[in-house]
């Protein structure tokens, strides 16, 4: 297992290296110039000046590099300056955002709160309606509420959540007034109001995100259950006398689970990337609201960085997951 | 005009009506939103609109731009002028009186070596400054002592008012930016993100793209201002997002920049929570003529180049009937209502240089038709195109990426179709369509189409620099890396003779004079641009929110200060 | 990341009832088999409507110009803004031009991109898939490459595909065809991994299946092999990964065009009427519900479509 779970570690390295070149190419064709959105009322001139500070004289080159470096070796000692109280990072180069001219690090890790606050609350509120929907879903297959649970789920994966967002707003906060329609990311929770107004804002966006994650999970959810239930062991621990309740939620559940729970953490990376379209609709100026915007703008250090973290984290979790199936499925050996 | 000095009277009526003289940080929280987010608060690096107006808070000039285009001193005690000796009679020099007493929000004193340093900072050449042209003309700063300061400029300047003055460039404080200059400007991020000012706020968190939380500056030089203790400005989403939140939910007191259809901002003024202002400044929207021929057959030396001129649009009649065919009205009505409003100018602003061109306004089919057929373009083969000596009036007709945009066109296209020219339209993303890319085919410098359409203005009030675009030489060309100002290759020695006289001239009236009749040669005399619509600014305020003054020669809430709670 | 999957296969797939009626008996009859699938199918009631109303909508958004042959582009300026009428039965927009007629050229592009970026999908991940599964010697690269592809993060990388890819494509192909081919291809490039990894852990236990040996033993040739003998038996979980990346294709389409990456605003496609109408969501709601309704019964329809083709063909891969 350990082996396998460093080998695994090592042979990603490269993977991470070919994606962050692939990434870093591929921005690099862009045809867009980041000087696009300053108002055609400032000269040619001034705008070459501006592109050359930007460093775009540039090759690619040297740009890479310098992306590299500044990403695998002064921002992990920003952080262990940060950690530690530590100077070794003092007076080197970050990287650098070319919209807001500040270190890109900075800013993620700004953003990240109401993301995870977000995406990760529904994430976590998808996973706990879903688990026993397809549970009952699977047990009374065909039945009325299967029925009914299929419909609900097919219809948070149909319906684009940019269509329920809108939907959402409209009813609760101009027609009810009931929830804000812009998510204010500096509110500070300390105290019980302030916590309520934090649940307020949450809850739209929140249930968009949770019924279409809700809808796949229970859909996974389900089809394990189907593939364990009519398996021998449950009909012997049928025949042994146990209860149903056992049967059902001891036996058939804990095998259940095992894809379940890896393709759940499969589903973390999104967490962190952001939900773009919910943050775009309801104001949540998260990490993914950042990726779009910057993208827009043509701001390629901050998109560059962007993307690498998520495959970053993809890659991480793909390996936990796999991990996770070994630690939990006996059959699986690693070796 | 009268719409906006309507507007304006209104706006001054609240603003000494109810003024129950509050003292500072009297009246709570303000919010406002613009549903572009600033991400920097330095308007020296990022020349955003968003940006520098969010630094306004904060940041201060020496002179601005009040709502009627006038300027009115802010940190200087007065306007200077040749009259009261501020301006040197050859007008190579400026001098500037600071006044007395004024702190920074950290306490310490502004003086002229913070003035000198500004330009400094500006002009360093390594800076990347976006507003540098604003620092152009100048040789030399020179501090005569804390509050005096002279400008010298490189040569005389008849109209001197741009270091130092509007939003765009404001002074900053020597002793937080002094290791920022040139090649270490990025790398002051604290600076950056909370300058130093002398403005009514200060900020307390700044978050790139997202929201700026501020408070009232404890230093400001009115004791009483500003009523507000706490403000927030919050940064993105869209428009409709961004007025609702202040006509219709009331979440926000200020909405900045509403550009929505009539009827979607009509139904939500109706919301009943705030009301909607508007003010026009210089921005036209407008379709430039191709000069030249863009034709792909030719040579890339000479296509699109004064060589080459256009087969069909350099024949008058051919443009004046596409202008003739325009509603503009309608197209005001679809695209922008109440902040817009038809033009025939191209300068529709301030008032003393618009010229009284009105013949555009109203749409006439059959005079346009009759136009082309008395030029000698009629349909010989029955297809509905006209066309003469086997030339066919058909068009590329090309712009930005943008849902009103590509409305115009099709409605265009439509009138255009009416009189007999066949249009084919294209649209562009609006990043490579100004972006500016020598590389690109697509760039509005390059103009490889027949007609295009965008909007442009200019800086402050002085159309000087702005006339002078369309300057014979300073076409975009493969020599020039296809930069340059006159987008339409128009060449008129005697329009050239107009631009140095006005150079020369520093008379007010003269230079109007002479304005207008420029203005007069672009538009109605060769329809060389066809301007349609005079796009102003439409914002929003909460019904409890007093002392808006729209400004579209400045920031747009360069009065924050005299904001206050209507109670 | 492969092999937990391949592993688990045997374990899991079990002989349930239903599995028992499709389970591919290789000497029996093809005729037999769709008639079994047909039976299967016929039972999951939510599939057999999901099929007719996709049925519906394709021919009515392809066949429906010939009857309303308003042009979608014609701009009628006096009759802006209307709601349903008799002239106009879903109302006309901000130009005057006419909903119905807009909402059945924005379905053929909506459909058609579904469609191709489906196909070119398929066929990407049925190509990796068979040969990853059938030569040994591809097999670590070609799923080296899947896990690299799948390690992308794939809506950002979209979005900055479709960034930066348009002014060129759209230069070289006119923007209409040259923004379709650059989001078919993106789409497809981006979805074609799942597929590849089923079609290949089929392909993995068909090959040691005895007709294929038998047919081996004959000297069938490889090509001859694959196509007569493999891509036959495979076809199940591709006929189901094809409702699902029509599904997905048509959301992804809309979600590009909703942030305003899609095709350019005058080009209809059921993404941008709704991108378009959402300002007007409170005056004229029905402009908003048209192109999120059909949407979402698209969507539906085929993903129900695809449950029922799933439980029907193989109820191994439900799920997955």
């Amino acid at each position: 297992m350990l082996t396998f779970t460093i080998r695994r570690l090592v042979l990603s390295i490269p993977t991470l290296l070919f994606i962050s070149l692939v990434i870093f190419l591929l921005l690099n064709l862009a045809p867009g110039d980041p000087m696009a959105n300053v108002p055609i009322t400032v000269p040619d001139e001034v705008k070459q000046r501006m592109r050359e500070a930007l460093g775009l004289g540039e090759s690619v080159y040297v740009r890479f590099y310098k992306w590299m470096v500044q990403f695998f070796w002064i921002e992990p000692q920003v952080l262990i300056d940060h950690y530690f109280g530590t100077t070794f990072s003092e007076g080197k180069l970050r990287v650098i955002s070319w919209q807001t001219r500040s270190p890109v690090m900075d800013i993620v890790v700004q953003r990240l709160p109401q993301t995870l606050w977000v995406v990760g609350m529904s994430y976590v509120v998808g996973v706990l309606i879903a688990l026993p929907i397809g549970i009952i879903s699977a047990y009374r297959q065909y039945s009325v509420f299967d029925q009914v649970g299929t419909f609900i789920s097919m219809l948070g994966f149909s319906v684009p959540t940019f269509f329920t967002g809108v939907l959402l707003i409209v009813i609760f906060s101009v027609k009810l007034g009931w929830f804000p329609s812009i998510y204010d990311t500096t509110l500070v929770v300390n105290s019980w109001e302030t916590f309520l107004a934090q649940l307020r804002q949450m809850v739209m966006p929140v249930f968009v995100l949770a019924l279409y994650n809700a809808s796949q999970i229970s859909r996974f959810m389900r089809a394990s259950m189907l593939d364990n239930l009519n398996q021998d062991y449950v009909r012997t621990a049928r025949a042994k006398g146990l209860s149903e309740k056992v049967v059902v939620l001891v036996h058939v559940l804990r095998n259940s689970m095992i894809p379940v729970v890896t393709v759940i953490a499969l589903g973390v990376p999104q967490v962190f990337g952001g939900a773009i379209i919910t943050e775009q609709v309801f104001k949540v100026n998260g990490i993914g609201q950042l990726l779009i915007t910057s993208l827009q703008a043509n701001d390629l250090p901050m998109v560059q960085t962007l993307t690498f973290i998520f495959a970053l984290l993809i890659v991480l979790f793909n390996l936990i997951a796999d991990v996770l199936y070994g630690v939990l499925d006996p059959r699986i050996r690693y070796d | 005009m009268t719409l906006k000095s309507l507007l304006l009277g209104a706006a001054a009526s609240t603003v000494l009506s109810p003024m129950a003289m509050a003292e500072r940080g009297s009246d709570g929280h303000v919010g406002i939103i613009y549903w572009q987010a600033p991400s920097s608060l330095n308007p020296y690096l990022s020349g955003g609109t968003k940006e520098i107006e969010a630094a306004s808070l904060m940041l201060e000039p020496l002179i601005r731009f009040d709502p009627t285009g006038k300027l009115v001193p802010f940190l200087a005690e007065e306007v200077p002028t040749v009259e009261n000796g501020g301006v040197s009679a050859d007008l190579t020099s400026l001098t500037y009186t600071l006044k007395e007493g004024l702190l920074w929000s950290d306490g310490t004193p502004l003086t002229t070596a913070d003035v000198a340093f500004t330009a400094e900072y500006c002009m360093h050449p390594e800076g990347g400054c976006a507003q540098s042209h604003k620092y152009d003309s100048v040789k030399e700063i020179e501090v005569v002592d804390d509050r005096t300061v002279v400008v010298h400029f490189k040569e005389p300047q008849p109209y001197p008012y741009s270091t130092f003055v509007g939003n765009q460039a404001p002074i900053i404080q020597k002793a937080q930016f002094a290791e920022c200059l040139g090649a270490r400007a990025p790398e002051c991020t604290d600076a950056n993100f909370g300058p130093i000012g002398t403005g009514p706020f200060v900020v307390t968190d700044f978050r790139p793209n997202d929201v700026i939380q501020l408070e009232a500056n404890p230093n400001y030089r009115d004791p009483d201002k500003p009523a507000f203790a706490t403000m927030t400005f919050k940064g993105g989403g869209d428009a409709t997002a961004a007025g609702r939140a202040v006509l219709e939910t009331g979440e926000f007191d200020y909405a900045w920049n509403l550009q929505l259809a009539p009827d979607v901002l009509a139904n939500m003024e109706a919301g009943g929570k705030g009301k909607l202002v508007s003010a026009f400044g210089t921005l036209v929207e407008r379709i430039e003529m191709n000069m030249t021929d863009p034709s792909p057959d030719l040579s890339r030396e000479i296509r699109a180049t004064r060589e080459a001129p256009h087969p069909i649009l350099t024949d008058l009649a051919v443009r004046k009937a596409l202008s003739m065919a325009i509603d503009r009205d309608l197209l005001v009505e679809i695209g922008y209502g109440q902040a817009g409003r038809p033009t025939c100018n191209l300068v529709p602003g301030p008032e003393v240089y618009a010229s009284d061109n009105t013949d555009c306004l109203t749409q006439d089919v059959e005079g346009a038709k009759a136009l082309l057929e008395e030029a000698g373009w009629v349909d010989s083969d029955g297809d509905g195109v006209r066309d003469k000596d086997g030339k066919k009036l058909s068009l590329l007709f090309q712009t930005s990426t943008n849902a009103v945009r590509q409305d115009f066109q099709a409605l265009i296209k439509q009138w255009w179709s009416d009189i007999g020219v066949e249009t084919e339209l294209r649209n562009i993303d609006a990043s490579i369509f100004f972006g500016g890319d020598a590389g690109s085919d697509d760039t509005f410098q390059k103009f490889y189409a027949d007609v295009e359409m965008y909007a442009n203005n200019f800086d402050g009030t002085d159309p000087q620099a702005y006339l002078a675009r369309y300057r014979c030489g300073t076409e975009p060309s493969p020599s020039s890396q296809w930069q340059g100002t006159n987008i339409n290759r128009f060449c008129d020695p005697e329009y050239d003779a107009m631009i140095d006289e006005l150079a020369k001239t520093a008379d007010l009236d003269k230079r109007s004079e002479l304005a207008k009749k420029m203005n007069d040669v672009l538009t109605k005399d060769t329809y060389t641009v066809v301007p349609l619509v005079d796009r102003g600014r439409v914002s929003a305020h909460s019904l409890s929110l007093g002392g808006v003054a729209l400004n579209t020669w400045d920031s747009e809430i360069w009065n924050a200060a005299d904001w206050f709670r209507i109670k | 990341m492969t092999e937990p999957t391949e592993k688990v296969i045997p374990g899991s797939g079990g002989a349930t009832p239903a599995g028992a009626l499709t389970e591919p008996v290789p000497v029996a009859p093809v005729r037999s088999k769709w008639r079994d699938v047909w039976d299967q199918f016929k039972i999951h009631k939510g599939a057999v409507l999901g099929g007719i109303v996709f049925l519906l909508i394709v021919l009515s958004v392809f066949l429906g110009p010939l009857l309303w042959s308003i042009d979608p582009s014609y701009i009628d300026i006096r009759a802006r803004n209307q709601g349903p009428s008799l002239a106009h039965p879903f109302g006309t927009d901000q130009l005057g031009r006419d909903t119905l007629a807009r909402m059945m050229a924005g379905g053929q592009t909506s459909v058609f991109v579904g469609i191709t970026a489906m196909a070119l999908s398929l066929l990407l991940g049925t190509l990796i898939g068979v040969l990853a599964g059938f030569f040994r010697k591809l097999d670590g690269i070609l799923m080296r490459l899947t896990d690299l592809f799948l390690a992308l993060p794939l809506l950002p990388l979209l979005l900055v595909m479709v960034m930066l890819f348009r002014a060129p494509l759209s230069a070289a192909f006119g923007p209409e065809t040259g923004i379709f081919i650059l989001i078919v291809t993106a789409i497809g490039l981006t979805s074609w991994m799942p597929t590849a990894r089923i079609v290949r852990g089929d392909v993995l236990t068909l090959k040691e299946r005895e007709f294929v040996l038998a047919a081996r033993s004959i000297g069938t040739n490889n090509t001859k092999m694959i196509t007569r003998h493999i891509l036959p038996n495979v076809i199940s979980p591709i006929m189901v990964s094809a409702t699902l990346g029509i599904a997905n294709a048509i959301i992804t389409e809309s979600a590009l065009s909703f942030l305003g990456l899609g095709f350019p605003p005058d080009f209809p496609t059921w993404g941008r009427l709704l991108f378009d109408s959402v300002d007007y969501l409170q005056q004229y709601p029905e402009r908003v519900m048209w192109p999120g309704v059909a949407i979402s019964l698209t969507v539906l329809s085929v993903n129900y479509l695809g449950d029922g083709l799933r439980d029907a063909l193989d109820p191994r891969i439900r799920g997955r």
